[in-house]
C-alpha cells in the first residue's frame, strides 16, 4: 500500500486523477478500521490532512460551507445555531474521540445507508462540492447516495466541501440504537421546517439501501400546512395529521432485517420518530423561532 | 504515619491493613496507561504468530495447500496438525476434546486450522490468507432437535471421558438430575401452579485486553510462555503435553491482564505461540484482534429453560420442576461444573422441599460454551426470579414479600441435600434494596416553567434524541439470588502460598509470591492487605505470578479472595511462628514475656497480647531472611450423586439482591436503567472500596445481559458480530447509579469469616432489570438480551 501525503488541493486532485482507486483518508475512523480488520486493501491511501482549507468553514448568507475534513465536534460547538439538525446528528455519532476526528466529508465519502450525518443534511438541504483536475460539480446530496455504501463520485473526484443550507426554522434529529450512547442506527430520521420556503423536508437513515427523503410525506405535509393555513396561524397540528405523515414516512422505507433490528420494527420506529420530531419542531416554530425548548446533554435543538 | 480517609467508604486506605479500603499496588500504572498489558511485550528478534481459522461450522477438511503461504518472504513456518509433535493433539479444562489444530474435521466457525509464523503480523495475515483449505460442509447442529434427534450427527464419536457412561445421547456433555422429596404430592397441596420458557442469549466476557502472549524458546530445549490467563498451572497441564514437554521445560509467567471473566480459563493462542516458537527456534508474539478474539475465547452457554412453580394460598412454595438446556458448543470446556452449577442453584434461594431438577449441556457446532462470571447460576436466575414474580401475581402478593416468605436463611437445606451453614440473609437483602427511597421521577426535567429544558441523557434513548418524555413510563423490579464460591463437587481446590520476611535497609519487608493471577480484582492489593496484618509490617511486594511456585488454582469462582487469601494468612501464620522462634532463641533471655506470653507482630515490632514491646522485627531478623510457603485447602465437598443430584457439593453460598428503576419508551422498546441498587453479604469486606467495585461491576454485566450484551449465532452457526460495532456492552450513559448496601455477616468456615464477592451481583441484576421492564410494559419478556421489538411486539 502506498501512502500520498498531498500538501495541496491541487495535489490531492492530481494525485487522484493519476491513481484513481486511491482512498482519501481525513480523520480515519471509518477507513482504518476497514484496513485494521482487513476488510479493505487499497493500493494508495491519501492522507488529506496536510490540506488546511479541508478543516475550514465559512457561514455565509443562505449556507454554510463545511470543509471535507471538518470534524463532527467543531460542527457541534461551532455551528449548532446554523446547522441545528446536523450538529445534533454529529452528538449521536461514535465516542467524543471519534467526534473529534470524523467528518461529515468522510460520512459522505463511505455513504453508508446508516450514516449520521446523512439524514439531517437531506432535511436541512445540502450540496456535495465535487472537485476533480477536470472541475468542479455540485451535486444536490438525494442525488448523492447511489447504492450501499456507493456514491456519486467520478473515480477521479474528491469531495472538497459541503454546502449545507442555513436553517431558517427548527430542526430535528432522532436515532434509534439498542444503547443509550456509542451505537450505530438502528434507523434514524431527520426533519427540517423551512417556514421562507413553506416547506418541510426529512430524511431516513438505515431504512434502505441509502438515505432517502420522505418525499410523499413531505408532499402531503407540505400540501396539508399549506391548505390548513398553518404556517401562518401557528396553530397545534391535528394529532391525525401528524399520524399520517409519519404512516407516509413508513411508507418510504425499504428496510431489511439484520443484527442490529428486523426490518418491521424499523418501520415502526421511523413512524414513532417522524410523529414526535415533527410534534417537537413544530411547537418550536409555534413558539416563534428556532430557540424553543433545549435538550441538555446533546446540542441545542428546536 | 498520616491516614487518609476514604470518602467513598470513610475507610483507612494508609494503613492498609485487612479492612481498609488500600490502594491498588497497579492502580497508578493502570489509570496513566502505563501498565504493560501481556499485549505489550516486545523481544527483540521475534517473530508474529497468526491463526487460521475456519469459516464454516461444520465441515470435513479435504486438503490443506500451504504451499503459497510458505513461499512467502518474511515467513518462517506454517504449521498444520501434521507438525503437532506427540500423539496429545488435543487439550481441554476437564475433557481433551480441543484439537490444538483441526484434523479433518471442524466443528465450529472460527476453529484454529493453522498457524503462521512471520517478521510481521501482516506478512502472517497475508500468508495466512493463501493457505487452500478445501472443505466440505456437514450439516449443522444447532440446538437441542438437531443434537440428540434421530439420525443426529455424532460430534465427538470416540468419547471416552467420564460422563460418556452416563449421558443419554453422546451429545450431551453432561446431565444432572436433582431430586428431592415428592413432587407430584408436593403438586397436590399447590393453589397456583404456574410454569414458564425462558431463553438467555449467549453472552460474552468481553474483556477489553484480547488474548495475546509471547513464547520465548530457551537452550534446554524447552520454552518460556509470558501469557494472560486466568490459572497458569492449569494452562501448563493442558500445553506441556501437547508440545511434548515435561512440565519443568514450560516455565510460565502472568503477564499483563485486561479482564477476563471466565474468557481465559481455556487456552487461546498458549499451545500456538509455543508450537511456532519451538519450531523457529525464535521468540513469537500472538495478538487476537478484537474480531478474532471473538472466535478466541469461550462464552456464556445460552440457554433454554422450563419451570414450573406450585405455592399455597398463603405464599409457600410447593415444588419446583424445571430442566435447563444448556448449549455447550462445539467442545467441552467448563460445561460439565457449569451444569453442576445450573443444577444444583435451579431452585434459587428458597426453601422448597419437593424438587424435580434437570440440566444438561449439549455438543453442538455452535461456538464453544465455558466459564462467565455467575457459571450456570446466572441463567438460572433469570429463570426462577421470573417465576417469582409470575407466582406472587397469581397470589396478589407483592413480589418481595412473597421471596420473603420463602427465603432461606442459615440451617436451610439445599435440593442437594446440603445445609447452608453459614448466615444466608435473603430476606434481610430483599427489604434493605426496598427500603431504599426510589429515585425522583421524570429526572430528564430540569427547569420549570418556561426555562424548562430536557436532559436527554435522563431517557431512554439518551444523546439519540428519541424521546422527550413521550412514551416513557417507569417500571420498578426486583430480584435477589445465590451463587456457591470456590471449586465444587469434590474438586480438590487449593493454594499455594511462599511468603518471606527479611530486613531491607533497616526496615522488614515481605515478600509473598503465589501463582494467583491478578486479572483486576485485587488479588494483589489484598494479599498485601493479609501480610500487612499478620506479620505487623508495612512494606510488602507482591512477587510476579510463575509456575516457580506451586498452583493457586484458578482466578475464578469468586475463590480468589477465600483460597489464596487463605493460602496467604495461613503461611503468614507458619511464618511468624518462625519469626517469634528466632526471636526466643536469640532474644529469649532479655524478657520472660518470651517464653510465658501469646505474642503479636505489630508495628514491625514484637509485643505481648498487653501490647508490651520485646523487640524490633529487625533484631530478630537480623541478616537472615526466614521463608515459610505451604499449601491451604478449604474444606472438602463431594460430588452430586449422578442420579439424585444429593451431596455436599459446594464450598459455600453467597447472596446478593437487587432493585431495578427503569424507565423504558414503551412505543420504541429502549430501556433506560435509572437505577440498580444492590444488597450483598460479603462475610467480611476485606478491602470496602474493591468490594464496591466489584458489586458495581458484576451488576452492570448483568444489565448488559438484560437490555443489550448478545453473539448474534445464525442457523449455520456462525458469529454474526464478532466486534465491538455489533456486541453492545454498556456505556457510562448505560450504567446507572447503583447504591451499594454490604452485610458482613462472618462465615466461620472462611479466612476473616470472608465470602467470595465477584459473581453474586451478576445473578440478581439481570433478573431485576427484566421484572421492572415487564412491570413498565405490561409484557412477559420471557428472553434476554431483550430487543426492542420484544418489547413494543
Amino acid at each position: 500500500m502506498e501512502f500520498l501525503r498531498p500538501a495541496t488541493w491541487e495535489e490531492a486532485l492530481a494525485a487522484k486523477a493519476e491513481h484513481p482507486s486511491a482512498v482519501p483518508i481525513a480523520g480515519g475512523t471509518d477507513v482504518m478500521v476497514e484496513i485494521n480488520f482487513d476488510a479493505r486493501r487499497p493500493g494508495h491511501l491519501m492522507d488529506l490532512n496536510r490540506i488546511r482549507d479541508l478543516h475550514e468553514w465559512e457561514v455565509g448568507e443562505e449556507n454554510v460551507r463545511i470543509g471535507a475534513s471538518v470534524p463532527y465536534a467543531r460542527i457541534i460547538d461551532r455551528l449548532a445555531t446554523e446547522l441545528p439538525g446536523l450538529a445534533l446528528a454529529s452528538h449521536t455519532v461514535g465516542s467524543p474521540q471519534i467526534r473529534n476526528r470524523g467528518s461529515v466529508g468522510g460520512n459522505l465519502g463511505a455513504a453508508s445507508p446508516a450514516g449520521d450525518s446523512h439524514p439531517a443534511l437531506l432535511a436541512a438541504g445540502a450540496e456535495v462540492e465535487a472537485e476533480s483536475v477536470r472541475g468542479t460539480r455540485f451535486i444536490p446530496v438525494e442525488e448523492f447516495y447511489t447504492g450501499v455504501k456507493r456514491n456519486a463520485l467520478a473515480d477521479d473526484e474528491l469531495i472538497k466541501n459541503v454546502h449545507v443550507r442555513k436553517a431558517q426554522g427548527p430542526q430535528q434529529f432522532s436515532k434509534v440504537g439498542t444503547r443509550n450512547a456509542m451505537v450505530i442506527a438502528v434507523c434514524a430520521f431527520g426533519i427540517a421546517l423551512h417556514p421562507e420556503s413553506r416547506v418541510v423536508r426529512a430524511g431516513l437513515g438505515s431504512v434502505a439501501p441509502t438515505p432517502l427523503r420522505a418525499r410523499v410525506a413531505e408532499d402531503f405535509l407540505n400540501a396539508a400546512l399549506e391548505d390548513g393555513g398553518y404556517w401562518n396561524s401557528r396553530a397545534t397540528l391535528p394529532p391525525s395529521l401528524a399520524r399520517e405523515f409519519a404512516e407516509l414516512c413508513v411508507g418510504a422505507c425499504n428496510p431489511i432485517d439484520d443484527v442490529r433490528g428486523s426490518a418491521a420494527y424499523r418501520r415502526r420506529a421511523v413512524g414513532v420518530m417522524a410523529r414526535r420530531t415533527l410534534g417537537w419542531t413544530w411547537e418550536s416554530y409555534r413558539k416563534g423561532g428556532s430557540q424553543g425548548r433545549t435538550t441538555e446533554g446533546g446540542a441545542q435543538c428546536a | 504515619m498520616a491516614t487518609k480517609l476514604n470518602e467513598a467508604t470513610g475507610t483507612d486506605r494508609a494503613e492498609g491493613r485487612v479492612g481498609d479500603s488500600a490502594l491498588r499496588p497497579d492502580g497508578t500504572l493502570k489509570v496513566t496507561g502505563e501498565f504493560a498489558y501481556s499485549s505489550d511485550m516486545w523481544h527483540e528478534d521475534m517473530l508474529w504468530g497468526c491463526t487460521l481459522r475456519s469459516p464454516h461450522a461444520h465441515a470435513e477438511i479435504l486438503s490443506i495447500d500451504i504451499g503459497e503461504a510458505v513461499k512467502q518472504d518474511g515467513v518462517y513456518a506454517v504449521l498444520t496438525y501434521d507438525d503437532l509433535p506427540t500423539e496429545q493433539k488435543n487439550y481441554g479444562l476437564e475433557i481433551q476434546d480441543t484439537p490444538a489444530l483441526a484434523h479433518g474435521r471442524v466443528r465450529h466457525h472460527g476453529e484454529p486450522v493453522a498457524l503462521v509464523a512471520a517478521d510481521h503480523p501482516e506478512t502472517a495475515r497475508r500468508a495466512a490468507a493463501k493457505i487452500r483449505v478445501e472443505y466440505r460442509e456437514l450439516p449443522v447442529i444447532h440446538d437441542e432437535e438437531s443434537a440428540i434427534g434421530e439420525g443426529a450427527a455424532v460430534l465427538h464419536p470416540d468419547r471416552d471421558d467420564h460422563h460418556a457412561g452416563h449421558v443419554p445421547h453422546p451429545n450431551i456433555v453432561h446431565r444432572q438430575p436433582v431430586l428431592r422429596g415428592d413432587v407430584r404430592a408436593a403438586a397436590e397441596r399447590a393453589d397456583v401452579i404456574v410454569s414458564g420458557e425462558y431463553e438467555v442469549g449467549m453472552q460474552d466476557q468481553a474483556f477489553l485486553g484480547p488474548e495475546s502472549g509471547l513464547a520465548v524458546p530457551s537452550e534446554d530445549g524447552g520454552v518460556d510462555l509470558y501469557v494472560a490467563t486466568q490459572w497458569l498451572h492449569s494452562d501448563l497441564r493442558q500445553i506441556a503435553p501437547v508440545l511434548g514437554l515435561p512440565e519443568d521445560k514450560v516455565r510460565m509467567t502472568l503477564s499483563g491482564v485486561g479482564g477476563a471473566f471466565g474468557g481465559r480459563e481455556d487456552l487461546s493462542m498458549q499451545i500456538h505461540a509455543c508450537l511456532l516458537a519451538l519450531r523457529t527456534g525464535k521468540p513469537v508474539k500472538m495478538v487476537y484482534n478484537r474480531s478474532e478474539s471473538f472466535f478466541g475465547h469461550v462464552h456464556r452457554h445460552p440457554a433454554k429453560l422450563w419451570y414450573e412453580h406450585g405455592a399455597t394460598r398463603e405464599g409457600k412454595l410447593t415444588h419446583i420442576r424445571c430442566r435447563i438446556v444448556l448449549d455447550g458448543g462445539a467442545y467441552a470446556s467448563a460445561s460439565p461444573a457449569v451444569v453442576g452449577n445450573a443444577s444444583s442453584h435451579a431452585a434459587g434461594p428458597y426453601v422448597v422441599d419437593d424438587v424435580e431438577i434437570e440440566a444438561l449441556a449439549l455438543y453442538t457446532n455452535n461456538p464453544p460454551c465455558g466459564a462467565m462470571r455467575g457459571f450456570g447460576a446466572v441463567q438460572a436466575c433469570f429463570a426462577y426470579e421470573a417465576q417469582m414474580d409470575k407466582v406472587a401475581a397469581e397470589l396478589g402478593l407483592d413480589p418481595v414479600e412473597f421471596r420473603q416468605r420463602n427465603a432461606m436463611s442459615q440451617g436451610a437445606t439445599m435440593p442437594t441435600g446440603q445445609t447452608v451453614d453459614a448466615p444466608a440473609p435473603v430476606a434481610e437483602l430483599l427489604r434493605r434494596v426496598k427500603a431504599r427511597p426510589l429515585p425522583p421521577e421524570k429526572q430528564w426535567e430540569t427547569g420549570a416553567g418556561d426555562a424548562m429544558s430536557t436532559d436527554v441523557r435522563a431517557l431512554p434513548g439518551g444523546l439519540s434524541n428519541t424521546s422527550h418524555g413521550e412514551g416513557v413510563v417507569r417500571g420498578v423490579g426486583y430480584a435477589v439470588g445465590i451463587k456457591n464460591v470456590g471449586f465444587s463437587e469434590g474438586f480438590d481446590d487449593y493454594s499455594t502460598a511462599r511468603v518471606r520476611i527479611q530486613a531491607v535497609g533497616g526496615e522488614p519487608v515481605v515478600m509473598v509470591h503465589t501463582a494467583a493471577a491478578e486479572v483486576g480484582q485485587g488479588g494483589v492489593t489484598v494479599h498485601q492487605q493479609i501480610a500487612r496484618t499478620e506479620l505487623g509490617v508495612t512494606q510488602v511486594t507482591i512477587q510476579p505470578a510463575d509456575t516457580q511456585v506451586g498452583s493457586a488454582g484458578s482466578t475464578s469462582a469468586s475463590r480468589q479472595t477465600y483460597v489464596t487469601g487463605g493460602a496467604v494468612k495461613h503461611v503468614c501464620e507458619l511464618l511468624r511462628e518462625k519469626v517469634l522462634a528466632r526471636g526466643r532463641e536469640r532474644l529469649g533471655t532479655y524478657h520472660p514475656a518470651w517464653a510465658t506470653a501469646e505474642l503479636l507482630l505489630e508495628g514491625g515490632k514484637v509485643v505481648t497480647e498487653g501490647g508490651e514491646v520485646l523487640a524490633a522485627l529487625i533484631d530478630v531478623l537480623g541478616d537472615e531472611p526466614l521463608e515459610a510457603e505451604s499449601e491451604w485447602r478449604h474444606r472438602p465437598t463431594e460430588a452430586f450423586d449422578l442420579v439424585t443430584g444429593q451431596g455436599f457439593g459446594h464450598v459455600q453460598y453467597s447472596f446478593a439482591a437487587h432493585r431495578a428503576v427503569v424507565e423504558v419508551d414503551t412505543e420504541l422498546g429502549l430501556v433506560k436503567v435509572i437505577e440498580l441498587a444492590c444488597a450483598q453479604d460479603v462475610g467480611k469486606a476485606m478491602n470496602p472500596d474493591a468490594v464496591v467495585g466489584q458489586i458495581q461491576g458484576g451488576t452492570t454485566q448483568g444489565l448488559g445481559l438484560a437490555v443489550m450484551e448478545e453473539i448474534v449465532v445464525d442457523p449455520q452457526a456462525k458469529v454474526r458480530n464478532p466486534s465491538f460495532t455489533d456486541y453492545l456492552i454498556p456505556t457510562i450513559l448505560d450504567t446507572p447509579t447503583i447504591p451499594v448496601d454490604v452485610l458482613e455477616l462472618a462465615d466461620e468456615h472462611a479466612p476473616y469469616g470472608l465470602r467470595g464477592a465477584g459473581e453474586a451481583p451478576t445473578l440478581s441484576s439481570t433478573p431485576a432489570v427484566m421484572a421492572a421492564v415487564r412491570a413498565a410494559t405490561g409484557r412477559a419478556l420471557p428472553r434476554v438480551p431483550v430487543r426492542p421489538e420484544h418489547i413494543v411486539g
